[in-house]
C-alpha cells in the first residue's frame, strides 16, 4: 500500500549515507521513526531487527508474514520477533512492496546459485559477520543471523508455487519508514550482489534518517 | 532397494528428534490425513550450520518443496533431498505456533487437567528437542511444515489449504550428509480448526542408495548440481569420502 510520509527531511536527527556494500549498524529507541531512502533506486537493504535489551529477541520473516497473513511487507505491516511480539510499523511507504522471503546472500549460496568460484565476491551475509565481530557490545554470534527483510526488493510467487525475483518497484526517493514498538539494533546490509537484477547490476548507496527524541 | 530399519509413529502435538546418516532415508506418512509435522535440520558437526529456508527457495526458484527438491544449509550444502512425494506442496515459510497462539485459537488446557493431551505448540517443541543438543532459541530458524499446502494469492495473502489433506499420504527424505533432525506433530499455525488438531505422523528410517550421477535432485536444477558439489568437497574434509 503506498503511503507517504507526513515527516519532514529538516526535522530528522540523524542522517546516515550507507554506501553500497558496507553495513550499518544503529540503535533505533522506542518511539523513535526510522527512514530508509533508496537514493538511487532498485537497491536492496538487507535488514535485520534485534531487541537492544534482550538480543535474543530477533526480527522474525516467519512470525511477520503469518501474523499479517500475507508474504509482502508494506505500509501497515508489523514486524514481529521470534516471540511473536511487535518489534516495529512500517508507517509510510512509497514503494508498495518489499520482500522477506528471499534471504540475504552469502558467499556459500552464491556458489550454488550461480558458479563455485563466485565464493570470493563481495556477499550480504559477510557483512553482517563483520558487523557482529566489530560490534562485540551486542553479544551477538553468527546463530544470531536470522532471515532478514530485503527492502526495495520484489519477489513474486506465483499460483503453482514458482518463486521470482522480478525488477524491482524502487526508483530514486521512494522510501519506506517504521516506527519502534522497543529499543531496536537495526542491521543493514547495503547489498553488493553483483549476479542478479536485485540491485539493478549496479549496487548504489542507501540513506537512513531518524525522527524523534535523542539519538 | 530399500531396507526398513526403524519404524514409529509419533502421535499429534508431540516433538521428538533423530540423528539421520549420509544415505540413510526417512519415510513420513500423514497417517489420517491433515497432519502437520514441523522439521528443523542441523549439522551435528557445526550446530551453527542449518536449515535455510530462504536459500532452498530462491536456489531452485521455488515457493513449495516437493519431490525432486533438495534442503539446503546456510553453508551452501544440502542436507536431504526429496526423492518422493505424494501429497505434492509443502510449507516451509510459516513457521510454528507458541503457547500464546495455541490459547488464543485452542484456548489454555493445564497439563493436570488434560496430562498427556495437552497442547503443545511448535515453538516449545523445538525448543525442547533443541536444548537436547545444546542449541537455544537463538538457533532456531524457518521449519519445514511437511504436509501443510500453503498457497499464496496474487496480492501476497497467505491460507491452508485444508482440502489438500489425504490420509497415507507420504514424502521420503534422502540424506546427503549427517543431519541432526529435530520434528514435532504440532498443528501448522495457519490451522483454523474448532479444536486443537492432533494428528499422528508415521516416521520410518530406511537404508537405500546414494544418490546416483543421473538422480532427479542433482539434475532438476543446475544449482543442485552446485549444491551436490558443495557437499563432495565437504565430506572430503570431513569424512574421506569424495565420490560422486
Amino acid at each position: 500500500m503506498i503511503k507517504e510520509s507526513t515527516l519532514r527531511e529538516a526535522d530528522a536527527i540523524y542522517r546516515h549515507v550507507i554506501p553500497a556494500g558496507t553495513y550499518w549498524m544503529h540503535v533505533v529507541q522506542k518511539g523513535q521513526t526510522l527512514r530508509l531512502l533508496d537514493l538511487e533506486g532498485n537497491q536492496a537493504a538487507d535488514t535485520l531487527f534485534f531487541n537492544a535489551d534482550d538480543p535474543a529477541e530477533r526480527y522474525s520473516a516467519s512470525d511477520t508474514i503469518r501474523e499479517q497473513g500475507n508474504i509482502y511487507l508494506t505500509a501497515g505491516t508489523v514486524l514481529m520477533s521470534d516471540i511473536c511480539r511487535p518489534m516495529l510499523t512500517i508507517t509510510a511507504d512509497t514503494v508498495g512492496r518489499h520482500d522477506t522471503l528471499g534471504g540475504a546472500c552469502a558467499t556459500e549460496s552464491n556458489t550454488v546459485r550461480y558458479a563455485l568460484e563466485k565464493k570470493s565476491m563481495h556477499a550480504c551475509r559477510d557483512s553482517y559477520l563483520l558487523a557482529i565481530a566489530e560490534n562485540e557490545q551486542y553479544g551477538l554470534s553468527k546463530r544470531d543471523i536470522g532471515h532478514n527483510i530485503n527492502f526495495f526488493m520484489n519477489v513474486p510467487v506465483t499460483p503453482d508455487g514458482g518463486l521470482t525475483f522480478e525488477d524491482g518497484l524502487s526508483a530514486p526517493g521512494k522510501y519506506v519508514e517504521m516506527t519502534a514498538h522497543m529499543n531496536v539494533i537495526v542491521l543493514i546490509s547495503n547489498c553488493p550482489q553483483l549476479n542478479n537484477p536485485c540491485n539493478a547490476y549496479n549496487p548504489t548507496p542507501i540513506e537512513a534518517l531518524i525522527w524523534g527524541e535523542g539519538v | 532397494m530399500e531396507n526398513l530399519i526403524y519404524s514409529d509413529t509419533l502421535p499429534g502435538g508431540k516433538h521428538w528428534s533423530l540423528l539421520m546418516r549420509r544415505n540413510t532415508r526417512l519415510r513420513l506418512t500423514d497417517v489420517e490425513g491433515g497432519a502437520n509435522i514441523g522439521m528443523l535440520f542441523y549439522n551435528p558437526q557445526n550446530l551453527l550450520e542449518r536449515y535455510n529456508a530462504p536459500d532452498t527457495l530462491k536456489c531452485q526458484h521455488t515457493f513449495k518443496l516437493t519431490a525432486g527438491h533438495c534442503l539446503y544449509s546456510d553453508m551452501g550444502r544440502i542436507f536431504c533431498s526429496i526423492v518422493s512425494d505424494s501429497f505434492g506442496w509443502h510449507d516451509t515459510v510459516s513457521g510454528n505456533t507458541t503457547k500464546a497462539i495455541v490459547a488464543r485459537k485452542w484456548g489454555e488446557k493445564s497439563y493436570q487437567a488434560a496430562r498427556n493431551d495437552w497442547q503443545q505448540n511448535g515453538h516449545d517443541s523445538f525448543l525442547v528437542e533443541g536444548a537436547k543438543y545444546g542449541l537455544t532459541r537463538r538457533d532456531l530458524a524457518a521449519n519445514v511444515n511437511w504436509f501443510s499446502k500453503v498457497a499464496v494469492a496474487a496480492d501476497g495473502a497467505m491460507s491452508l489449504d485444508t482440502s489438500a489433506a489425504k490420509a497415507g499420504a507420504q514424502v521420503e527424505l534422502r540424506f546427503e550428509m549427517d543431519t541432526l533432525v529435530l520434528f514435532h506433530t504440532c498443528p501448522h499455525p495457519l490451522n483454523f480448526a474448532n479444536t486443537y488438531p492432533r494428528k499422528p505422523a508415521q516416521f520410518e528410517i530406511l537404508e537405500g542408495p546414494p544418490a546416483a550421477l543421473d538422480d532427479p535432485a542433482r539434475l532438476s536444477a543446475p544449482e543442485n548440481a552446485r549444491g551436490f558439489e558443495n557437499n563432495r568437497i565437504f565430506l572430503a574434509g570431513c569424512c574421506g569420502d569424495h565420490h560422486q
